[in-house]
């Protein structure tokens, strides 16, 4: 055991989900709530083991409502919080997500995909929730997600993710899917003093000054935690700078839209991608996740074979970076878009795409990641 | 207050009747009287929503008279409400207060509790929300034995939608969706909470101002899963619907039926559509919290290393 007991550094055989709970104790989160449910069962239980042992509070909740609900609690009692859960419990999540986004709640929150719809494939690999996570809840709300495609990333991206959620005060979401989370690698836990953790923004006005929903220069209002005397009212109704309910056309047309612009306006601060070969690319594939590993090996062969091909990795699905492959629409032929599921990340690329450039889905219902060559097919189909 | 203004020479009737084009009178304007509970309450949130001799501002009333009571510094105190007329409450009281969604105060509860056990969360809200679309997190939340206090104010009906059946809707009671009657069975409130396990369960109506107070000191105070249940007065949309009267007729009815019987058996205090309404204190008892028992096995796990 490490000095720093939340930050296990060293080089560790581990699988993604157990990286994720890694991840996430070496951000600083002391709250877990959960309820078990594969693929994503492992975070939980490597947090029960772990929260013992960092003097955190680790609570198996009766369903995936209560443990979203739960870490927004906690995040208002000063905590920095998490939740995992896969398809059916992220639905379930979905209503408090909307509070978190509403009342502006730092905490982050895990998808581990299956294949879906409903009960689906409870063990095997989806990426159908992308659309989900960023339309799931309803009404208006900015999101941030990020696509880890290994148990380093898992660990790497849940402090991302707490980081990011401490500096635009929202809900974050780590959309990993079934292989990532099982799937056991090297993870290289860095020294505690040199991973870079984002604290709450702390409000420095005293009480009767403070106002809990008024923003700050980059759109994000400053925080408080309850009991430190601030009196605070924080409710999911339209609430004005004060937090108190305002249920008129003017006080959402001012809140609102904030909510999405916080995200918009910091977006070239929060996308991120890896992208490799892009240089003579005629053909870039865009891909995330696990799919992300099957398209590396298709782009190889396809280069073997003397085709101009690029790959272009989201980190960040959400926000997408609209201005890189907006940009990359004008210079190369065509898109190939591979994605465990029958269309989604693709509309995106189209959308920024504007028919600049031709726009090839790879389409996998799920259960099983694709066959390199089914990629490479759409690769040479995109080159000619 | 009426001698208060004609002091400060503003007679009622004359700002009544002076219109919109009437300039203010010479004399400075008087003081805004000052509501002795104004320090606990949110008069910058006022008019509230709720209708005239609605049971809720009662409730409101001995809660805060409670928190002052109850000896816990005020600052500790953290309210937090679901959805619908009661779910408001936080909304009016001067303390850390969440407006949360429909049903899951209590999830939210829990986790700020846990966040910081040095906080006295109470939960304020209906008998919709808690025992409805709430239920699960209220029996989890009672079996954990979770160290917050529920108030529930149950009025039998669902308000702030316009009077539709709740799980608490006495048998043949009408409202906008029993039309004809309810046809289901309601909850028995306090016996399903004291089956889950909380320590304490306690009864009072709107009408027991002084010994609904009391239990709300003694609930904040309990250690471990706290609920006082308070049957209000819906007159808008309860009493109209059932032509029972005014507010007034049902806090009548409140005080030739009800019976005081503290220890009461919690199966026998379920209540029929217009019959007796035993109230009092049921349950009162000792047992370890949800974080009593977490630090245990821990102490324990911490020996063993």
């Amino acid at each position: 055991m490490s000095k720093n007991e939340a930050v296990l550094t060293g080089e560790h055989f581990m699988n993604g989900d157990v990286a994720v709970a890694e991840g996430a104790l070496a951000a600083g989160c002391t709250f877990f709530a959960g309820y078990p449910i594969t693929p994503a069962t492992e975070v939980a239980e490597r947090m029960a083991e772990r929260m013992a042992e960092v003097g955190g509070i680790y609570i198996q909740m009766e369903d995936e409502i209560a443990s979203m609900g739960a870490i927004l609690g906690a995040a208002w009692g000063g905590r920095k919080s998490m939740t995992a859960t896969s398809g059916p419990g992220f639905s379930l999540m979905m209503e408090n997500l909307g509070l978190g986004m509403m009342t502006e709640t730092p905490c982050v929150l895990v998808n581990v995909q299956r294949g879906g719809p409903s009960t689906g494939l409870p063990t095997l690999v989806g990426q159908q929730d992308m659309m989900q996570a960023r339309w799931g809840s309803h009404g208006d709300y900015g999101v941030i997600a990020l696509c880890p495609n290994s148990p380093q990333e898992c660990f790497d991206l849940t402090i991302d993710a707490f980081n990011l959620s401490e500096t635009y005060r929202l809900p974050v979401l780590v959309m990993s899917d079934e292989v990532v989370g099982h799937m056991t690698e090297k993870v290289v836990i860095p020294p505690a003093e040199r991973i870079q953790l984002v604290p709450r923004r702390h409000t420095p006005l005293p009480p009767g000054e403070y106002r809990p929903f008024e923003p700050r220069e980059d759109l994000v209002p400053d925080m408080v935690a309850a009991g430190e005397n601030y009196r605070l009212h924080v409710t999911g109704l339209t609430h004005d700078e004060r937090g108190y309910p305002a249920v008129t056309a003017p006080v959402q047309q001012r809140t609102v839209p904030r909510l999405l612009e916080k995200i918009r306006a910091n977006a070239e601060r929060i996308v991120r991608f890896e992208a490799d070969g892009l240089e003579d690319a005629q053909v870039v594939v865009v891909c995330y996740g696990i799919t992300s590993r099957v398209a590396r090996l298709a782009v190889d062969l396809a280069r073997g074979r003397g085709v101009r091909v690029g790959i272009f990795r989201l980190i960040t699905a959400w926000p997408f970076p609209e201005r890189a492959i907006g940009e990359l629409s004008a210079r190369v032929r065509g898109f190939v878009v591979p994605e465990i599921n029958l269309g989604q990340m693709v509309h995106e690329v189209e959308r920024c795409a504007a028919g600049r450039a031709r726009t090839l889905h790879v389409g996998n219902a799920g259960g099983s990641v694709h066959e390199p060559e089914t990629i490479l097919a759409a690769i040479e189909e995109a080159a000619r | 207050m009426k001698k208060q203004e004609q002091a400060a020479g503003i007679p009622q009737a004359a700002e009544a009747s002076a219109g919109p084009a009437a300039p203010a009178t010479t004399a400075p304007a008087p003081a805004a009287p000052q509501h002795p509970k104004d320090r606990l309450l949110r008069g910058d949130r006022l008019p509230h929503i709720w209708c005239p001799t609605c049971g809720i501002g009662t409730c409101v009333s001995s809660f805060v008279e409670a928190i002052e009571a109850s000896g816990i510094a005020e600052e500790r105190f953290a309210i937090v409400s679901g959805i619908g007329c009661t779910g408001r409450v936080a909304g009016y009281i001067k303390l850390d207060s969440f407006h949360t969604t429909h049903g899951r105060a209590i999830p939210f509860a829990t986790g700020l509790h846990l966040a910081n056990p040095e906080l006295k969360v109470v939960v304020f809200s209906g008998d919709g929300d808690l025992v409805a679309i709430g239920g699960n997190h209220l029996i989890h939340a009672a079996r954990r034995n979770i160290d917050i206090t529920v108030i529930c104010v149950n009025n039998f009906i669902y308000g702030m939608t316009g009077g539709q059946c709740a799980p608490t809707t006495p048998y043949g009671a009408r409202t906008t969706t029993s039309p004809h009657g309810n046809c289901e069975y309601p909850f028995n409130v306090p016996h399903l909470v004291a089956s889950c396990g909380a320590v304490y369960v306690a009864r009072w109506t709107a009408l027991h101002v002084r010994r609904m107070k009391q239990a709300m000191v003694e609930a904040v105070q309990k250690r471990g899963f706290s609920f006082v249940e308070v049957i209000a007065p819906c007159s808008t949309l309860y009493a109209r619907k059932n032509r029972l009267g005014t507010g007034y007729d049902l806090m009548k009815f409140y005080h030739d039926n009800c019976e005081v019987r503290h220890g009461a058996d919690t199966s026998t205090v379920d209540i029929g559509f217009q019959e007796r309404i035993v109230v009092g204190k049921f349950v009162d008892l000792e047992k370890p919290t949800f974080l009593d028992r977490l630090n245990e096995h821990r102490e324990r796990r911490a020996r063993k290393d």
